[in-house]
């Protein structure tokens, strides 16, 4: 016996909303990104606990392709961070405004 | 309240401290030290709920390959570009409000799932066991990622190529 699985949801639950302020509420393309890969990492701390309550390793695998999903998405997005940071100088995303 | 217990709500509170410090430094270094602590903890946690092998993934993935391609990307660029403009509390508060509205839905909602209850027995998936399931019955979505890293590689390596002056040279034109 471990604990409540509506414990396990909870805790997810905080982290989304701690990886959700950081995305929305940072100016910064890389917190930006960051907060994404919080709210990934609390849907698989939420996929891992459902897996374990209703004893099927659905949920396991399914974290397996969001891991892979997750690293793509990662050096990417870095990637293109990078490449707008060389054109802008900055990485907010208010100096992203060429097109004005 | 046994040992598992306990350690289940230790490794719960490491994880939301650490990621609640990392959201808010101005240091994107100690961010990442930060996230590198919450993951260290999620697979702490993944271990306790019966996932080996995703905990081992875990560390190896996140905390080892994305945390260190994030510290790269902020060591390639100049430091006195991080001067980050931190909105005003006024602006702030909508954005407050309507988080607190969603955790508190999503609080209620993990109260009122159904099952939700019933306390989480002590099994442990094997890697075996985990290796025969997906390669068993998700052996087609494994072909998918392989063709979606590729396309992420080959993605990067083209945005990766342009030169810093190529990209000047199309925004003065």
């Amino acid at each position: 016996m471990i604990a409540p699985f509506s414990h396990v949801l909870a805790l997810a639950a905080v982290v989304f909303t701690l990886g959700a302020y950081c995305a929305v509420a940072r100016r910064n393309l890389i917190m930006m990104v960051l907060g994404v890969e919080i709210m990934i990492n609390a849907a698989c701390i939420a996929l891992v606990g459902a897996s374990l309550r209703w004893g099927s390793l659905e949920g396991q695998s399914f974290v397996l392709f969001i891991l892979a999903v997750a690293a793509t998405e990662v050096s990417v997005g870095l990637a293109i961070i990078v490449y707008a940071f060389r054109r802008a100088g900055s990485f907010d995303p208010d100096a992203y405004n060429s097109l004005k | 309240m046994t040992l598992y217990g306990f350690l289940f709500y230790i490794v719960a509170a490491i994880i939301i401290g650490s990621t609640a410090m990392a959201v808010t430094r101005r240091n994107l270094v100690h961010v990442v030290i930060y996230l590198v602590l919450s993951f260290f903890g999620t697979a702490m946690l993944f271990y306790l709920l019966g996932a080996p092998m995703l905990a081992v993934l875990e560390v190896i993935i996140y905390a080892g390959a994305i945390m260190v391609l994030f510290l790269f990307v902020i060591m390639m660029i100049r430091v006195d570009s991080l001067e980050e403009v931190i909105p005003p509390f006024r602006q702030r508060l909508p954005a407050m409000l309507l988080g607190g509205l969603y955790l508190g839905c999503a609080l209620l909602m993990a109260r009122g799932t159904p099952g939700a209850g019933a306390s989480l027995p002590l099994l442990t998936a094997s890697p075996k066991e985990l290796a025969l399931y997906v390669f068993g019955e998700h052996w087609f979505t494994i072909e998918l990622v392989s063709l979606l890293l590729l396309a992420a590689l080959m993605g990067v390596l083209n945005l990766g190529r342009m030169k810093a002056d190529e990209a000047g040279k199309e925004k003065s034109a």
